[in-house]
């Protein structure tokens, strides 16, 4: 391959390059670029960064309204805070029964393996809009839940459960669960056993063994897969605004909601900006162990 | 490894099935109840199914759905297929670490903000040079490709590393062109990792709503943006019927994908036991 005629190595690069150049890279740019400009009534709904006047004077305008805004005020403030500590709370969570669920398919046996490893896929492939509205049915107050719970006698009243916090909680662990179980499996199925048994072998109980040998060469694992939960769960529109109601404020929601019905485009831009800043920490480390698992990735 | 799973591990593995699959299975069971009210049980019945057939929105949000995850999966499947080659076979380049980012940072990106960038992108070239003169079927498409691509891209990249690089390297040393290495050993010895790579995008596509809202124009609504406008105020027996119809296909497809690429592994197993006897 490395003898491949450099053509046709250059046609290979600079297809994908280029696509992802214009329609990936070239996108944020233009929101930055509102995100600095103020709100006006025209089509688009903002102001021009670069203006001519007629006498030939090019002005340049860069507005930070729109930052100060959202710092200010505390709506926005709280939303930020708020989405943050429900992603981090769910991340914990999808870690803290993640992590068992697939150290118990690893220690499956050759035929039951495959077969569990197909039942943790196929929910992350069904569809995410679908398995948010089967909670629906299951919490709300005429839901399953609630009737069984009815008909057993624990309860005479239906609990509110959803368009409550702990619906977007149950919502995004649900979803998100398989991203967390996938590449911790994919760690853990390359460990090397010996080294278990070496570690019994000298007199280390399980658990001892568990924490002092499993656990650390497994944190490769956790950081991606509680990256791959956490970055898109404090985006997360859709889990909210079906599980959350009114109720549950997260930022991926006001933007969306800032965005089609105030139509105040440079806040919108704005907000996503900040968020974008919140996650790029996050998101390049995400890419280093992507880039490390990947062999000369 | 053996079988040796401890009592807690045997448990926690039995709840966390029990939590993916009671909520799909309700969903299920709930898509053949009469009753108009989703979880009062009012008998079995087909006719939630019934309405949806008839249902003219529902048959054209299919259509343009289907049309667009096609035409999505297979360009992202070109596409991801010349950026796993780029980023595993050609070594060092200018500009590799942007492009790995740049293939890497969709998977984990907020759907909102790829979802308004790639809007006001389609928004501020219109202005530029008149094109896309409407948002629908082609933006919908163009915003898919670029995010499924990634996906793709990643799965070619490893099944590419895993592969190493002997038989192509024999190839060569054999006389073989480099392009017929390619076309004769690479390809397809990567065929799995396409089907699966081309269903993965194809899924993905079908499964897209927030994206699909930002970039799409009045009139052109696809599945999801459908099912989601109908489900914001509340329970719909005709989606529990649509959504099972939706969960058997998706099942379908996975597990005609899962087969193809555990019929390889073993497949290339056998190879290496082989050629490992073949060495003593």
């Amino acid at each position: 391959m490395r003898k491949l005629n450099d053509n046709w190595r250059l046609i290979t690069v600079a297809i994908p390059f280029a696509w992802l150049l214009i329609f990936f890279l070239a996108p944020f740019f233009i929101v930055a670029k509102i995100s600095l400009a103020e709100l006006a009534i025209a089509s688009p709904p903002f102001t021009q960064m670069i203006e001519w006047a007629d006498s030939g004077i090019m002005t340049i305008r860069i507005v930070f309204d729109n930052f100060i805004y959202i710092f200010e005020d505390d709506l926005y403030r709280n939303t930020y805070l708020n989405s943050l500590k429900i992603s981090v709370t769910s991340t914990l969570i999808c870690l803290l029964f993640g992590y068992p669920i697939a150290y118990a398919i690893v220690r499956s046996g050759p035929v039951a393996k495959p077969i569990l490893l197909f039942c943790i896929i196929l929910p992350f492939w069904t569809s995410f809009l679908l398995r948010v509205y089967a909670w629906m049915g299951l919490l709300a107050d005429q839901g399953t839940i609630n009737n069984i719970l009815i008909a057993i006698g624990v309860i005479d009243e239906p609990i509110r459960m959803l368009y409550t916090e702990f619906a977007v909680y149950i919502g995004i662990v649900y979803t998100y669960m398989p991203f967390m179980i996938l590449p911790l499996y994919a760690n853990m199925e390359k460990l090397d056993g010996s080294l278990n048994e070496a570690a019994a072998d000298l007199g280390s109980r399980p658990t001892n063994t568990f924490f002092k040998v499993t656990l650390p060469l497994t944190i490769p694992g956790i950081v991606a897969g509680c990256l791959l939960v956490f970055i898109p769960a404090t985006g997360e529109y859709v889990i909210p605004d079906l599980l959350g109601g009114g109720n549950v404020q997260m930022i991926g929601r006001v933007l969306f909601n800032e965005f089609s019905r105030n139509s105040d485009w440079p806040v919108a831009a704005a907000v996503a900006i900040v968020l974008l800043f919140l996650l790029v920490l996050p998101i390049m480390v995400f890419q280093y162990f992507q880039g490390r698992s990947s062999g000369q990735g | 490894m053996q079988a040796n799973r401890s009592r807690f591990l045997t448990i926690m593995l039995t709840l966390g099935l029990a939590f993916f699959y009671v909520p799909m299975i309700l969903l299920v069971i709930y898509s053949f109840n009469y009753s108009k009210i989703v979880p009062v049980w009012g008998g079995w019945s087909l006719r939630w199914y019934r309405e949806l057939f008839e249902s003219a929105e529902v048959w054209s949000a299919v259509t343009l759905s289907l049309q667009i995850a096609f035409v999505n999966a297979t360009f992202a499947t070109m596409l991801g297929l010349l950026a796993g080659l780029a980023m595993v076979r050609f070594g060092r380049f200018r500009g590799r670490t942007l492009f790995g980012g740049m293939i890497v940072a969709p998977l984990v990106m907020p759907e909102v903000i790829t979802g308004l960038s790639l809007l006001v992108f389609f928004i501020s070239l219109n202005q530029l040079t008149g094109w896309p003169a409407e948002r629908g079927f082609t933006t919908i498409t163009i915003a898919h490709i670029t995010f499924s691509m990634a996906y793709v891209a990643v799965t070619i990249q490893a099944r590419l590393t895993g592969m190493g690089e002997d038989l192509e390297e024999a190839a060569a040393d054999l006389g073989a062109r480099p392009l017929k290495v390619l076309t004769a050993i690479t390809i397809p010895r990567l065929t799995p990792a396409l089907i699966s790579g081309w269903l993965l995008a194809f899924t993905l596509s079908l499964d897209d709503l927030v994206i699909a809202s930002f970039v799409t124009g009045p009139g052109s609504n696809t599945l999801p943006i459908l099912i989601f406008s109908r489900i914001r105020t509340g329970l719909r027996p005709d989606i529990n019927a649509l959504a099972t119809i939706v969960i058997l296909v998706i099942s379908i497809c996975v597990a005609i994908a899962a087969i193809l690429m555990f019929r390889q592994q073993r497949a290339e197993m056998r190879d290496q036991k082989m050629a490992e006897g073949a060495d003593e």
